[in-house]
């Protein structure tokens, strides 16, 4: 990654994920989210940051449109979340591939499902293959490819859809250490090349700032916004080097002392 | 060969009881039971003949019309049970109650109100099978990861897409065991919707053979049948293990 995040200057930056007093209590009675506000910056990489079964999962399917939420709303580009909508793509946890499908018609799913022809979503789905690293593969079934390289077909389905923003629920939770790193540095670089916004959830305090444009730190559950951070981290050096940086290391400094605060 | 270390014994058992079926066919001490030899002689001679075609012929009209209607019926109900809560509270039950009730009770039913013909065997046919494909296309479907299913939703997936494009492909190797088990049932179906109208098809054959006192034909026809009914068996079991790679894979 030689170039900074290309900026779409009349965008970048104003929000384009608003979430209004967001609450959700799930049927059996757990209060999972507590009055959330937040917005998420066009063009940006925002994190949601918080231990592991505070509802971080939740908030994104809200935003998502996949679950209702109990109170409140969500506003992508202006517009309330009332479902799923072709302006947000979801990458999931566990990849969710159709095991019977190949990998180019996993990747060309989303098109599928809106009716473009077969040549038209294949040629694109070919093209965000070879993207995410993957040319060769277009043949291959799930089973046959490493956890990484699944993940890697949930990013290119996603990218192939040309949503505005994508929704990622842990996407390297899965992903084994070795390959996690090289993974995020090609994201990094899809992402930004494509201009795309992006909402991440991880419960990695160091994937989350190395990462991030921007961190929001969530309580335990019931879970509210504790604090919202913005590393002052220049991309585009050496990947090392930033791990390295007193920026990075201060930054994790920071949050972890936020989360004793928060969340003792 | 384990394969094979396992036909030989399995053969062996058979061919003895076959030797008992002929000695006690021979004595001539149960009258019913004319030796395996001439049974088998008799089996050659009626099968090539045209009303044992004929019977055939309808049978298999009976049986495959059935088991679509079955299939045509049974997997969307499954499906639909296995995705609605509403639907399985009502449903339920009544494919419980049918899955293990004395089916054969319910033909005269069928008799009275579609007649005796066609009608009521392929009515037969369905009754047999249907349970067994809605019972398992419902546990197919409860068993498809819900990432999947989010995963059709947000990427815009309308119910009948996500019906034809996810669900029954998610759950079909539990639908394909449905059906298989179902086409098991059928052939019960067939024969005893056949049985008790016994004014056509095998039933006919049946009636006529046993009334006069034909064992010979009599017997020659349950071992046709029974080969059949093995037949098809053998062959749906074949077809399950082709797509059981990906049952072993589906769950990633
Ligand atoms: N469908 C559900 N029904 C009831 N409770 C749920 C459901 N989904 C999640 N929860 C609960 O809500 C809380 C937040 O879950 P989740 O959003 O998955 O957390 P996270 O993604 O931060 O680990 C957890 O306590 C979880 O048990
Ligand atoms: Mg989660």
């Amino acid at each position: 990654m030689t170039t900074a995040r290309r900026e779409r200057p009349a965008e970048t930056g104003t929000p384009i994920i608003e979430v209004r007093a967001i609450s959700k209590i799930y049927a059996g009675g757990v209060e999972a989210l507590n009055d959330i506000s937040l917005e998420v910056p066009r063009g940006k990489l925002t994190t949601l940051l918080g231990p592991s079964g505070c509802g971080k999962t939740t908030l994104l399917k809200i935003i998502a449109g996949l679950i209702p939420a109990t109170s409140g709303e969500v506003l992508v580009s202006g517009r309330p979340v009332t479902g799923p909508g072709p302006d947000r793509a979801f990458v999931f946890q566990d990849f969710a591939l159709m095991p019977w499908a190949s990998v180019l018609r996993n990747v060309a799913f989303g098109l599928e499902l809106r009716g473009v022809s077969r040549s038209e979503r294949d040629e694109v789905a070919r093209r965000h293959i070879a993207e995410v690293g993957l040319a060769g593969f277009e043949d291959r079934h799930p089973h046959e490819l490493s956890g990484g390289m699944r993940q890697r077909v949930g990013l290119a389905r996603a990218l192939a859809v040309d949503a505005d923003v994508l929704l990622m629920d842990e996407p390297f939770s899965s992903v084994d250490e070795q390959t996690r790193r090289k993974f995020q540095e090609d994201m990094l670089g899809l992402l930004s090349a494509h201009g795309k916004t992006v909402l991440f959830v991880t419960h990695s305090i160091e994937e989350a700032v190395y990462l991030s444009d921007r961190i929001v730190l969530l309580s335990r559950r019931p879970s509210r916004v504790a604090q919202v951070i913005e590393p002052e981290i220049r991309r585009g050096d050496d990947p090392e080097a930033i791990r390295r940086h007193p920026a990075y290391l201060d930054t994790v400094e920071t949050i972890w002392q936020g989360l004793k605060r928060y969340l003792d | 060969m384990k394969i094979y270390g396992f036909r030989v014994p399995l053969m062996a058992s058979l061919i003895v009881w076959i030797a008992l079926w002929e000695v006690i066919g021979r004595t001539g001490a149960a009258l019913v039971l004319p030796p395996f030899s001439s049974v088998v002689e008799r089996m050659v001679e009626i099968v090539p003949t045209p009303t044992f075609l004929k019977a055939l012929a309808m049978t298999g009209e009976a049986y495959l019309i059935g088991n679509l209607i079955a299939i045509g019926i049974g997997v969307p109900v499954g499906v639909l049970m296995g995705r609605s809560v509403v639907a399985d509270r009502l449903l339920l039950p009544w494919v419980n109650i049918f899955l293990s009730a004395p089916l054969s009770a319910l033909v005269p039913v069928i008799m009275v109100l579609f007649g005796l013909g066609m009608t009521t065997i392929v009515l037969t046919v369905v009754l047999f099978a249907v349970w067994i494909i809605v019972l398992d296309a419902r546990a197919g479907v409860r068993g498809i990861s819900p990432s999947l299913v989010e995963m059709a939703r947000s990427y815009g997936a309308t119910p009948l897409q996500a019906f034809a494009k996810i669900y029954l492909w998610a759950a079909l190797p539990e639908i394909l065991a449905g059906i298989r088990l179902g086409c098991i049932r059928a052939v019960k179906g067939v024969i005893i919707g056949q049985l008790l109208v016994s004014i056509v098809g095998f039933g006919h054959l049946f009636e006529i053979y046993f009334s006069n006192f034909l064992m010979e034909h009599f017997w020659a026809l349950v071992l046709t049948l029974f080969a059949f009914a093995f037949a098809i068996a053998e062959g749906l079991g074949y077809l399950e293990r082709r797509v059981e790679y990906y049952a072993s894979s589906r769950q990633q």
